[in-house]
């Protein structure tokens, strides 16, 4: 599903200082992960290259079954379309209603009004968003616009889904929920991979874990 | 597995927002100015092609060959029609030449003339060719086309190419400004395209849904220099041509169908430097 191999990545451009070296992990189809660190440690670098935003300068990226190195630029898009990813600032765009930007996804993969209204309305019903549809994101509180965030993630159904500190800006029952959501996407056959700060949640969650330290991989189990 | 010719283009009204990123009408006016100033462009060379090919027709830009009485029509005419540049060959009638020279000589009946043939050259004709057909004609006097219809021909023809390099110059202008619009809207919704790019959005439909919007408010603009320029353009031709022509403006007077060219065209020049703008940006993405 995932594949780093001796993953290392600097930047900008590959000639600035290492922001990761020597990363070595197997993520397995439908598996839930957690990726653990303190601020600076390279996790959404990771999870940037994860979710094709980054390119490794040295190393083997296998992303979904594709060598991200050897895939052609024009291949990238159908393989974004299959990941899914939720940001820690949400990353929403604010010209467009909740419906809209839950719906985000399926219009970029050309589904029609008439088919994507119901996986929008379904979803949004799931994340508890519905009857804020036609709301701006502005008007929602940090807990329901990470819901919001969750909800265009998963809309398309992705086979990846990659939470950067999902529950950063979250009081804790907001952050409950969004985990919640996020294990329930996995229940359901997703590969799950959420980057967090705290030391809290995978013990109250108990999943594999990836730990990194100022860009490397320190422990993997 | 990872298939991208199968990719359908992205949907939504306006997923960019560039409605509002894209939607002061300085753009518009700037292109409706350009429009306008084309439209002077065109009517200029349009006209100094008119002028050029009138005096080049009229009797001006003829030239006259005077043969001896005796001298057989028929050959010497299909002969000059078959040299190269040579656009029309008449002969003058006798009745005609008679006529002309009534108010210096008066009705002299039976006053021998000699005979006249008219030859109209196309427009920057080699005269060579002419030249030595003539010689081989005994007793044949050629009278040159005066330098001074030369001049205006000439005149005319550096008019018409100054409009046309002031086209090109004025579409350089609009593909500029489309350009500095676009790199303005990039830099105000660079945030949603970086988002809808790691959403999977391909770039073709980044870029499309920008030069779209460009394109419809280049032609927009255009509509609107258009609507400027078609009274002044014709006030000017009313007060022209009478002067110029010696006769009332008329309708085909003004090149319509160019001028009908211009939004398509402008449309065209903002719907190209904007994809061309946003896919050379685009390619800077991972």
């Amino acid at each position: 599903m995932v594949r780093f191999s001796r993953v290392g990545l600097r930047y900008p451009e590959g000639q600035g200082a290492w922001a990761l070296t020597d990363i070595d992990f197997n993520l397995a189809p439908g598996s839930f992960t957690w990726l653990l660190g303190p601020s600076g440690a390279g996790k959404s670098s990771l999870l940037g290259l994860m979710h094709l935003s980054l390119r490794a300068t040295e190393g083997q990226v296998e992303v979904l079954d594709a060598d991200i190195a050897r895939l052609p630029r024009r291949g990238f898009p159908a393989l974004r379309r299959r990941i899914g990813v939720v940001f820690q600032d949400y990353r929403l765009l604010p010209h467009l209603s909740v419906f809209e930007n839950a719906a985000l996804p399926l219009r970029i993969q050309g589904l029609t009004e008439a088919r994507l209204n119901a996986d929008v309305r379904e979803i949004l019903r799931w994340v508890g968003l519905l009857d804020r549809a036609d709301s701006p994101p502005a008007t929602l509180s940090g807990g329901e616009q990470q819901r919001l965030a969750l909800a265009r993630a998963v809309v398309a159904r992705p086979a990846l889904l990659v939470a950067d500190e999902p529950t950063g800006n979250l009081d804790e029952a907001q952050a409950r929920r969004v985990i919640a959501l996020l294990r329930e996407m996995h229940r359901l056959g997703t590969t799950v991979i959420v980057a967090t700060h705290s030391e809290a949640l995978p013990e109250e969650y108990p999943a594999p874990t990836l730990r990194l330290q100022a860009g490397q991989l320190v422990s993997n189990g | 597995m990872v298939n991208a010719t199968k990719l359908r283009p992205l949907r939504g009204r306006d997923p960019l927002g560039l409605r509002r990123a894209l939607s002061d009408r300085l753009l518009p006016a700037l292109v409706g100015a350009m429009a306008l100033l084309a439209a002077l462009a065109i009517v200029g060379a349009d006209g100094a092609g008119r002028l050029a090919e009138r005096w080049q027709q009229s009797e001006a830009g003829q030239i006259m060959l005077q043969l001896p009485r005796e001298t057989p029509l028929a050959p010497v005419l299909s002969r000059l029609a078959a040299l190269p540049g040579v656009a029309a060959v008449s002969a003058v009638p006798e009745e005609r030449l008679r006529q002309l020279l009534a108010p210096w000589l008066g009705e002299i009946p039976g006053l021998p003339l000699p005979r006249m043939i008219a030859i109209t050259l196309e427009l920057n004709t080699d005269q060579i060719p002419l030249l030595e057909a003539v010689q081989a004609i005994p007793g044949a006097q050629l009278e040159l086309q005066s330098e001074a219809v030369r001049l205006a021909m000439r005149l005319a023809d550096g008019l018409r190419g100054l409009a046309l390099a002031m086209l090109g110059i004025i579409g350089l202008v609009a593909a500029a400004l489309v350009a500095v619009a676009t790199h303005a809207g990039i830099a105000a919704r660079r945030e949603t395209i970086l988002i809808l790019h790691e959403l999977g959005a391909r770039d073709g439909d980044i870029a499309g849904r920008f030069a779209r919007r460009l394109a419809l408010l280049c032609a927009l603009g255009a509509l609107g220099g258009l609507a400027f320029a078609i009274p002044a353009l014709w006030f000017l031709a009313m007060q022209a041509i009478p002067v110029v022509l010696a006769r009332d403006a008329m309708a085909d007077d003004l090149p319509w169908a160019m001028l009908a060219l211009l939004p398509p065209a402008a449309a065209l020049i903002g719907w190209l430097t904007a994809l061309v703008t946003l896919r050379v940006w685009l390619r800077r993405l991972p």
